[in-house]
């Protein structure tokens, strides 16, 4: 065996050690990983924190409620990776009204408590930053905004993270999620602007922005709140972005929909969908096992 | 173990405070219960006097090139300037408003004195300046470049640059290609400033759209930013150096100072005491920068804190908002409910401790709207500045709204906003439009509250630029909005009679004739406040040179500081109050 190909032999072994030695890691890890890169690469290059005290509140407001409300509900703190990965992305996402802290602290508990409080046969039936975010935009939009272009507009950064969470989302099992959500979202928006007579670009643009890789990321494809079997995923991401066009679609009329619906369709086009889907899930299981 | 045993009632109590945070969200969305501190109690009223003073003008917005229809209204949405200066040397400050669409008139307004003015633009050689091939006026600073005595004038506009020479007090005289200074730029802004303090005047303009775009003969349609926040591809800012007979010679690259950031306006002061006059710049679609001068060798960029919040930089006032003698920036910025909270800055000038400026911009102060020019002033003569923000962006359709259709391009990758012709079209839509102006009044610890309603300012044009002045020399800042594509208004200042007040005029000899950057620091008991003549601050305006200050009860001056342009230190011990005291500067 020649040097160049014992070299290519040991690197493809090594990638080979490298994806079996990441299958062995629970998933949240590698979720939270990429969460951590995504605030890592924002914050150095973009500044896109504003200020570390929303870090500090958002984190620390998540993670307390975890420890607490799990040793009340369960007599014993739970794995806090969760209430991490909550923190930092309701830290990317929420943009309050000059320097307010509360958005953090009030979005930390409710991400966190839904889990709690809004359950079904034993499961939570909201991703928690996507209950948060969408009750905040609800219920104050006067004071709280969602990410929207924080991340430069930068083709590179883009890529990154696209790449880094194609891996991740592979890894965890839930790729076939993120990309029938993107193709849905590509040619539902396509044929609406077609439909609508716009220019097709300014509508998928959406897809390239941070919030957008923030929620096929972490939350459309969350573990826990998605529904079993690959068939019925790929049907509920499907549904999801069928939702949201239909929210843009009203924007679009400009139909009186709460600003949130214009802000982030997306995020609540998840909240509507998720949960029944959740609901009907849990409730088939349970009716036939 | 924690109890209850039975889930269901444990969950009952987790959703008790989970009801309360949903309540308390809800609660908080209506924000803190009006009358922080004494709203009540303003100290002052406006009253709009603009047809009762005979000013009638109205701001007309450009037109450009068919190819960018699609998005005119949002890049025709600058131009509407106002500046201030006693042209005609009679002690009373006179307006000079611009125009922006080919064949209409800039307009000058004399000051008769009697609270009216008359407008003489046309006879003064001032009005015919939005012409094709030459381009369309985005506004205006003065400055007496030739230390005649006579305040000239710089027109900035898109397209070339214009300056007028002030031969008679009543006529000027177009100098533009005799100073060197035909350039074609695409400006939203200019000051004045000796920045190498040689006693003349220099002049720094910024660059919006590059300078080789012609709006009305677009080669491309890929014009726009191709960022929302760290943007680099707008024009060059220009540094010209006054070599004295009037001629300018273009020293931008050489100072350093040639930003390519979409600036949108400028400010000069002496930010970190070391006498020499800095520039702060307000850039749209990024952050602020802060060139701090090198002695007149060159210019630092300095990060000072600015560079960790990108935002849309519309205009950067300067006064002294706490009363600690020092000069802090305000910079306005956008916010529209429910869409984006880009939030204003009001950044503290700690730069004699810490090198830096902290933004300390919480609640009223952060969100103006879409907001615009703003000026820093003393309307209620009570000892402490008070801010005036200019707002609203385009209002057009009120049923109509721009935002949903920007919040899709605001998150799209930076090449494809770059082209204007990818931007969803505008129509007839409006974009944070109807928006009332703030009158913020500083109540210290209680923060800053919004009295616009109450005090009188009510108007919802497209506000633009703000200058302050005391127009009749009565001891009362009035106010003076010009408005895209809409009419110009004059609020006059009405203060509490209670209150005492002093204001200078300043007269450099060594120091450019002006006395633009000069810096007055007024000491009285307790209060201590420093202001400076402007080459132009806010947005697209200048104010009034004399330089106002309230004494609140206050029934002497203890003693006044003047730190002249040229490094003189002149300090003037218990000046007479309720009056207006000129100063010159030693001529040794």
């Amino acid at each position: 065996m020649s040097d160049a190909v014992r070299a290519e032999s040991t690197d493809r072994n090594l990638v080979t050690r490298w994806w079996g030695r990441a299958n062995t890691i629970d998933p949240r890890y590698l979720i939270a990983f990429l969460i951590t890169l995504v605030l890592v690469a924002a914050q150095l290059r973009y500044h896109m924190l504003g200020s570390y005290d929303r870090l500090v509140v958002a984190l620390g407001v998540c993670v307390a409620t975890e420890a607490l409300l799990s040793w009340f509900d369960r007599g014993k703190v739970i794995n806090l990776l969760s209430a991490y990965i909550s923190g930092i992305s309701l830290t990317l996402l929420v943009k309050p009204q000059g320097g307010a802290l509360w958005p953090f602290a009030v979005g930390g508990f409710l991400a966190i408590s839904s889990k709690y409080v809004l359950r079904y046969r034993d499961n939570h039936l909201w991703n928690p930053t996507n209950f948060a975010v969408a009750a905040l935009l609800l219920l104050a939009p006067d004071r709280v905004s969602v990410l929207s272009h924080q991340f430069g507009n930068d083709l590179t950064t883009n890529l990154v993270i696209w790449i880094f969470g194609l891996i991740i989302a592979a890894r965890v099992g839930v790729l076939h999620i993120t990309l029938t959500y993107v193709a849905s979202f590509l040619l539902l928006n396509s044929v609406r602007a077609l439909a609508l007579g716009q220019p097709v670009l300014p509508e998928i643009a959406p897809i390239t922005g941070p919030m957008y890789q923030l929620f096929v990321f972490f939350m459309i494809t969350d573990p826990r709140t998605i529904v079993r079997g690959k068939r019925r995923q790929i049907v509920v991401a499907v549904v999801i972005a069928v939702m949201e066009a239909l929210i843009r679609f009203a924007s679009d009329k400009g139909w009186p929909l709460p600003t949130a619906f214009n802000v982030a369709p997306a995020f609540l086009a998840l909240a509507l969908v998720g949960p029944v889907a959740k609901w009907l899930d849990l409730h088939r299981r349970a009716n036939f096992p | 173990m924690p109890y209850p045993r039975r889930p269901a009632v444990r969950r009952a109590i987790i959703a008790v405070p989970f009801l309360a945070a949903l309540l308390v969200a809800m609660r908080l969305n209506r924000g803190p219960d009006q009358a922080l501190g004494d709203a009540a109690h303003p100290g002052f009223v406006l009253r709009d006097e603009t047809s009762a003073a005979g000013i009638h003008f109205v701001h007309h917005r450009p037109t450009f090139d068919p190819k960018i229809a699609n998005i005119e209204p949002h890049v025709a949405a600058l131009g509407a300037s106002v500046s201030v200066a006693d042209f005609d040397g009679d002690g009373r400050p006179d307006l000079y408003f611009t125009n922006s669409r080919f064949g209409e008139a800039n307009a000058l307004y004399h000051n008769r004195g009697d609270g009216t003015f008359e407008e003489v633009a046309a006879s003064a050689g001032l009005a015919d300046l939005n012409k094709p091939g030459e381009g369309v006026a985005m506004g205006a600073v003065w400055g007496d470049f030739d230390n005649d005595g006579r305040e000239d004038v710089l027109v900035y506009r898109y397209g070339y640059l214009a300056l007028f020479r002030n031969v008679d007090g009543h006529h000027f005289e177009d100098v533009t290609e005799k100073a060197g200074l035909r350039r074609w730029v695409n400006s939203n802004g200019a000051i004045w400033l000796d920045y190498d303090r040689d006693g003349l005047l220099d002049l720094y303009v910024t660059a919006y759209f590059r300078s080789d775009i012609d709006l009305w003969h677009l080669a491309t349609t890929k014009i726009m930013h191709n960022s929302f926040e760290f943007a680099t591809n707008g024009g060059k800012n220009l540094l010209f150096h006054n070599l004295g007979g009037g001629k300018f010679e273009d020293v931008t690259d050489k100072m350093g100072v040639g930003s390519t950031r979409w600036s949108l306006a400028a400010a000069s002061a002496d930010f970190n005491g070391d006498g020499w006059p800095d520039i702060y710049l307000a850039n749209d679609y990024g952050p602020e920068e802060l060139y701090l001068n090198q002695q007149g060798h060159g210019f630092v960029l300095t990060t000072a804190g600015l560079e960790s919040e990108s935002k849309s930089g519309m205009a950067v006032a300067l006064g002294d908002a706490f009363n600690r003698g020092r000069l802090d920036a305000f910079v306005t910025n956008i916010s529209e409910r429910g869409y984006l909270f880009q939030n204003n800055n009001l950044r503290l000038n700690e730069m004699a401790q810490s090198h830096r400026f902290r933004n300390v911009a919480e609640g009223a102060i952060a969100d103006a709207g879409w907001a615009w020019g703003a000026q820093f002033g003393d309307l209620n003569n009570d000892g402490a500045n008070e801010l005036f923000v200019a707002n609203g962006f385009i209002s057009a359709d009120r049923n109509k709204d721009y935002w949903y259709a920007m919040s899709k391009i605001a998150g799209a990758n930076g090449r494809l906003f770059e082209d204007a012709a990818t931007w969803p079209s505008f129509g007839n839509a409006s974009l944070s439009g109807y928006e009332p102006s703030r009158v913020y009044i500083n109540r210290g610890v209680a923060g800053w509250v919004d009295v616009a309603k109450k005090v009188g300012a009510t108007d919802l044009y497209d506000g633009r630029a703000v200058a302050l002045a005391d127009l009749s020399s009565r001891g009362a800042v009035d106010v003076i909005v010009a408005n895209q594509n809409q009419p110009a208004v004059l609020y006059r200042d009405y203060p509490d009679t209670n209150n005492h007040w002093i204001a200078f005029k300043l007269v450099g000899t060594r120091s450019n004739r002006s006395a633009i950057g000069a810096e007055v620091v007024l000491e009285t008991g307790n209060l201590r406040q420093r202001r400076v003549i402007d080459g132009g601050s806010g947005f697209a305006s200048q104010n009034d040179r004399r330089l106002h200050f309230g004494l609140g009860a206050h029934e002497w001056v203890d003693r006044v500081v003047i730190y002249w342009p040229s490094g003189t230190q002149q300090v003037v011990l218990r000046p007479a109050i309720d009056r207006f005291v000129t100063i010159t500067e030693p001529e040794r």
